[in-house]
């Protein structure tokens, strides 16, 4: 079973909780998804077993010794990329598309296309399964192909180790990398906190996950916050036909176990907040 | 002076700081815009009493291919780099994948049978807001589906008037091209995060993310008292100035969480803020454009 956890935006704490959820009893893989700030492995400190290289599109480069600066190439770039700086026709690295576009239009054949290939994924053993990340390196596209990779990585070595559950801790946002990390999961969750930009961010991403027919359970996190926005929240859930599943309180000690390398669940095992992270799992998993 | 506020990951505290920082500059009169670049989740304007005055669309173009021309030689879906284009030429099948096309263009320009053509998809909306009569908010929205959000931040960005003093750009999370796209347009960056191992790592991918675009940057730890000081160690081994501290109260979490200006109802905050974007200004400000 692949449950994703995501939140429209990021410090809901979804990762804290998907952590809690990846050290309660049963044995899992985890699957960090945000390839753009992947943090889990900082709490799992996974072993390193496998690395694998993602190629993240291509860029173009110019050969000066052929270019003859006709500026054919610019006129037709659409991301703007391309420029004359000083009379010289210069491409600017960060906004390169990667289309090839340029290099089959150039009359002297100058340009270039080079492979990113800076972008990784790990897979590994934690203290309570296995984990799989990537981590795409900086600047580069985020299409939600290496998300694919990630999924279909974990899924292999769910396979392979007998294990049946496979938590997805999702990208903040709504666009390619989340829609990949939900499409074709079983469950999702969407982790939000009562404030004005939470509650907006998490009727945002509802609709994502309801474009594919899934229906997301919510978590409320930090509700004692805005008592009366959490309100809001579940009156809107419930007209909407969402289950708010649980909601849990602003707790310090969530900081104070990440400092520790610690999941919530494992420092304090007997907190308020630990038991009802518990039952919010039981109940999805029922 | 553009000024971009950053985090690597959403959720530190950067529209907390984004905001309060236009709002501390306009009440000090300066002439400030505020963008939001975070398209994907733009959330700055709720915080002010703003009004509409102008909504463009910004579009891309794809391809529309008349099968009455195309000879199904397939040029188009050989040029084209994204798999947006399917063909099956022996059974006189040829498609446009939308959701897959960047609007490139490069399959228009392999047609030698004029058999393309293009219309325009809207990708988002930019959306300016005045405040007190000034068109002093701007901002990216990405529709929902849409797969890259840069050409709406980019469209935001250039809405800029000429005559602002001090632009604050909020930019999006992580460190891939929306980011990148931000903060190139930047004279200096603020990153902000928090005393944890969570943000310490976002923040040092960004740094590092950073580096190779030759950008002045600088720190504000939000929730300062929570968490550890590996940050602030961070950040002496690496020489960048820590600009600020604003200590962790659970009250600006609720002012915040009820959309208010934390720094109306907090004076010091406003006070350490105006500060540190003086600073910035004193340091940075003559070399911008
Ligand atoms: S099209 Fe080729 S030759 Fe012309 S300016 Fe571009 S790179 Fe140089
Ligand atoms: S590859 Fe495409 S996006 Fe990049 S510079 Fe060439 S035309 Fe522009
Ligand atoms: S515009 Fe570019 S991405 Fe779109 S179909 Fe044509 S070649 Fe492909
Ligand atoms: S290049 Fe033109 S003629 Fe050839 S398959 Fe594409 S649309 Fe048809």
């Amino acid at each position: 079973m692949e449950i994703a956890v995501i939140s429209g935006k990021g410090g809901t704490g979804k990762s804290s909780i998907s952590a809690a959820f990846a050290t309660l009893n049963t044995k899992v893989v985890v699957a960090d998804c945000d390839v753009d700030a992947a943090n889990l492995y900082l709490l799992f400190n996974p072993t390193h077993e496998s690395e694998d290289v993602y190629i993240a599109g291509h860029k173009a480069i110019i050969d000066y010794n052929l270019c003859n600066n006709c500026g054919i190439c610019a006129n037709h770039c659409r991301f703007d990329a391309i420029n004359f700086i000083e009379d010289k026709i210069t491409i600017t690295e960060t906004s390169c598309d990667g289309c090839f576009l340029c290099s089959r239009i150039c009359p002297t054949k100058a340009i270039s296309m080079v492979r990113n290939d800076k972008s990784r994924m790990y897979s590994g053993s934690f203290r309570n399964g296995k984990m799989v990340y990537g981590r795409l390196s900086p600047g580069e596209e985020n299409s939600g192909k290496l998300v694919n990779m990630v999924r279909e990585k974990a899924k292999q070595v769910a396979k392979e180790n007998g294990i049946e559950t496979i938590i997805l801790d999702g990208p903040p946002g709504i666009g390619c990398p989340v829609i990949s990390t939900i499409t074709g999961v079983d469950k999702v969750l969407i982790v939000t906190e009562p404030t004005i930009s939470g509650l907006h961010d998490m009727q945002r991403t509802v609709k994502i996950v309801q474009k594919f027919n899934l229906k997301p359970y919510l978590i409320i996190n930090k509700y004692d916050l805005n008592p009366e926005m959490s309100l809001d929240i579940y009156e809107w859930s419930f007209n909407n036909g969402l289950e708010v599943i649980g909601h849990l309180p602003f707790d310090p000690q969530m900081v104070d176990s990440m400092v520790h390398g610690k999941t919530i669940i494992e420092w304090r095992p007997n907190s308020d907040i630990s038991k009802k992270i518990n039952l919010i799992w039981s109940k999805i998993m029922s | 002076m553009k000024i971009a506020v950053a985090s690597g990951k959403g959720g530190t505290g950067k529209t907390l700081i984004s905001t309060n920082i236009f709002d501390t500059l306009i009440k000090n009169g300066t002439r400030a815009v505020l963008v939001d670049c975070d398209a994907e989740a733009p959330n700055s304007i709720a915080f002010f009493d703003a009004k509409l005055v102008s909504t463009s669309e910004v579009y891309h173009n794809v391809p529309v291919i008349d099968t009455s021309k195309c000879t199904y030689c397939g040029k188009c879906h050989e040029y084209c780099n994204y798999n947006a284009i399917f063909i099956l030429p022996p059974v006189k099948i040829i498609q446009v994948i939308e959701d897959l096309c960047h609007g490139c263009g490069a399959c228009t320009v392999a047609c030698e049978f004029d058999a393309i053509t293009e219309k325009q998809v809207s990708l988002g909306q930019v959306k300016t807001y005045a405040l007190n009569g000034n068109p002093s908010l701007i901002e990216a929205r990405m529709n929902i589906g849409v797969m890259s959000p840069v050409s709406i931040i980019k469209a935001a960005i250039k809405r800029v008037d000429a005559q602002a003093e001090v632009v604050i750009l909020d930019s999006p999370p992580g460190t891939s091209c929306p980011f990148v796209q931000t903060v190139a347009s930047a004279d200096y960056v603020i990153f902000v995060t928090e005393p944890t191992p969570f943000g310490l790592s976002d923040l040092r991918q960004s740094v590092e993310t950073l580096k190779g675009m030759n950008k002045p940057c600088g720190v504000i730890i939000n929730r300062a008292g929570l968490g550890n000081n590996q940050v602030q160690q961070y950040l002496m081994d690496e020489g960048i100035p820590l600009l600020t501290e604003i200590p962790f109260d659970k009250k600006i979490a609720e002012y915040y969480s009820k959309g208010e200006i934390v720094c109306t109802k907090m004076p010091k905050i406003a006070e350490q803020l105006l500060e540190v974007v003086n600073q910035i200004i004193e340091k940075h400000g003559n070399s911008s454009n």
